[in-house]
């Protein structure tokens, strides 16, 4: 395929520079008072969504696959590894910026705040898979490798579920990231019905 | 007539001009919060050293449902919203029920600057300074019978004007209420303007609620009905998730919310310093009753985690 051909002569760090993208915007708007009467909760929540966003990206990879014939996995420890990029950066300006090193509020908020819990257990989930994102790891953990990456549908579940639990009603936007992941896990779930039926039969 | 002493003089809300100047007086400061300025006070002597924020803060950063659900589609969408003519149904145990206009209501009443601390249950808070009258003025107009125990409110049901009035987002209209004594007590005001302007949309024009003492939600916008009954009025919150939004809803840093930390808040705005429009302003503790001590006792038998 000419296409794929094409788009493999995208080299990997040019990922990495355009997904750095969104933050040197958000930094720019920043910088220019742009980011309305409070900068803080806008590049908090700014972040956290492009986390979520590369999240689903790297969930996209494959269904591109099958569907549209077109091979982007290349790309996907790339995307991968931004999303925690963004999740950190995300959860530091919560830290930092937003509790100001308030642990004994911090603490609470994990244990008590059914969202929090929820994000910080993506957060933590997201580190091993992380920490594995290299070919010495793919290497050394073999199969296992692949079933540690699994654990990348329940973080980016958390991740949707975390945002819809943080607001107050039902506004649009976290309904809509939200059905995005439960169509890309459900279709997973499909076609692994659909493997053990062909085995079956 | 107002018997309330507002602890703020004139001079603090003369005009945005003198604003400005203060606000470069504390750019000059070093832009330190107005508490690192006077080392050794206390912290309620600190938070009345707040500045007001901006017109431009108040009018760009509203919950108001009926426009949308970022803070800034109020802004957008509000301009929307007809305010002229307007009517305000007062009816229940009420000796002179009836359809009052809003023009001709407000033209009875005595208007006052009130400067208010406004604590968002989201847990960021503004300083406004609002222009109205106080509740129980209006109260002792309308003449309360005695059976009525409480105060209902109601915002506006206009789903042309206001978009999201045909979602169900929330129950609509918004309703909101006080006890009867909440609705009397001196803070209580009906806000009819900010920096001496008539109300913008976005803050709810032409009438709105302002119960300084309680989470933000609680002052209900665009008021076309008030309502003296008898038993505890729903209110929209709490009709949405009664175990997140109690009735009483009074500010209280003990009283944990399961999103937000109630422990402490943020100030914000242009004018709270920390660079980058407040990016690294100080997170400060919440007051109980948003430091308006003076209504603790309407709640002295209660135990607030019951009624909260």
């Amino acid at each position: 395929m000419s296409l794929n051909k094409a788009l493999n002569k995208v080299p990997i760090w040019c990922i990495y520079i355009i997904g750095m993208f969104p933050f040197l915007i958000i930094l720019y708007l920043l910088f220019n008072f742009k980011l309305g009467v409070d900068p803080l909760k806008t590049l908090e929540h700014q972040l956290g969504q492009w986390g979520l966003k590369f999240l689903i990206l790297t969930l996209l990879i494959t269904p591109i696959r099958s569907f549209f014939k077109i091979n982007l996995i290349k790309y996907r420890r790339a995307l991968g590894l931004l999303s925690f990029i963004y999740i950190c950066l995300h959860l530091s300006t919560w830290i930092f910026l937003d509790l100001q090193f308030r642990w004994d509020e911090i603490i609470k908020a994990i244990v008590k705040r059914p969202f929090i819990t929820i994000g910080m257990a993506g957060f933590l989930l997201m580190i091993p898979l992380a920490l594995t994102s290299n070919n010495f790891s793919v290497r050394i953990l073999k199969r296992n490798w692949k079933l540690l990456h699994k654990l990348i549908y329940f973080i980016v579940f958390l991740g949707a579920l975390h945002y819809l639990l943080l607001v107050k009603s039902w506004p649009l936007e976290p309904i809509i990231y939200m059905c995005i992941v439960l169509f890309l896990l459900l279709i997973r779930l499909f076609s692994k019905i659909k493997i053990l039926s062909n085995i079956k039969f | 007539m107002s018997n309330y002493i507002n602890k703020y003089s004139e001079k603090d809300i003369t005009s945005e001009k003198i604003f400005l100047n203060r606000r470069q007086l504390f750019a000059l400061a070093g832009g330190f919060g107005a508490a690192a300025l006077i080392p050794g006070k206390s912290l309620a002597d600190n938070l009345d050293m707040r500045k007001p924020n901006t017109f431009e803060d108040i009018i760009n950063y509203n919950n108001f449902y009926e426009f949308g659900v970022g803070k800034s589609d109020p802004a957008k969408y509000a301009h929307a919203l007809t305010t002229d003519p307007w009517k305000v149904t007062v009816d229940g145990l009420v000796d002179n029920p009836g359809i009052y206009d809003f023009q001709e209501l407000v033209d009875s009443m005595s208007i006052e600057k009130r400067i208010y601390r406004f604590r968002c249950v989201e847990g960021w808070s503004m300083v406004i300074p609002w222009n109205g009258f106080q509740l129980s003025d209006l109260l002792d107009k309308i003449g309360v019978k005695d059976q009525a125990k409480y105060v209902a409110f109601e915002t506006l049901f206009r789903p042309e004007e206001m978009y999201m009035q045909k979602t169900k987002i929330l129950k609509w209209p918004y309703k909101e209420g006080l006890r009867l004594d909440e609705a009397m007590h001196p803070l209580t005001l009906m806000a009819t303007g900010v920096y001496d302007k008539p109300l913008p949309n976005q803050n709810g024009a032409p009438l709105r609620l302002v119960v300084p003492w309680k989470y933000g939600f609680k002052s209900i916008k665009s008021i076309v009905r008030i309502s003296l009954v008898e038993e505890e009025p729903l209110s929209s919150w709490n009709i949405q998730n009664p175990k997140e939004y109690g009735f009483y809803s009074n500010v209280n840093p003990n009283v944990h919310h399961p999103r937000w930390s109630q422990a402490s808040e943020r100030y914000i705005g242009k004018n709270i310093g920390g660079g980058l429009g407040g990016l690294f302003a100080e997170r400060h503790d919440t007051m109980m009753y948003n430091g308006y001590n003076e209504v603790s006792n309407l709640y002295k038998d209660m135990d607030l985690s019951v009624f909260f």
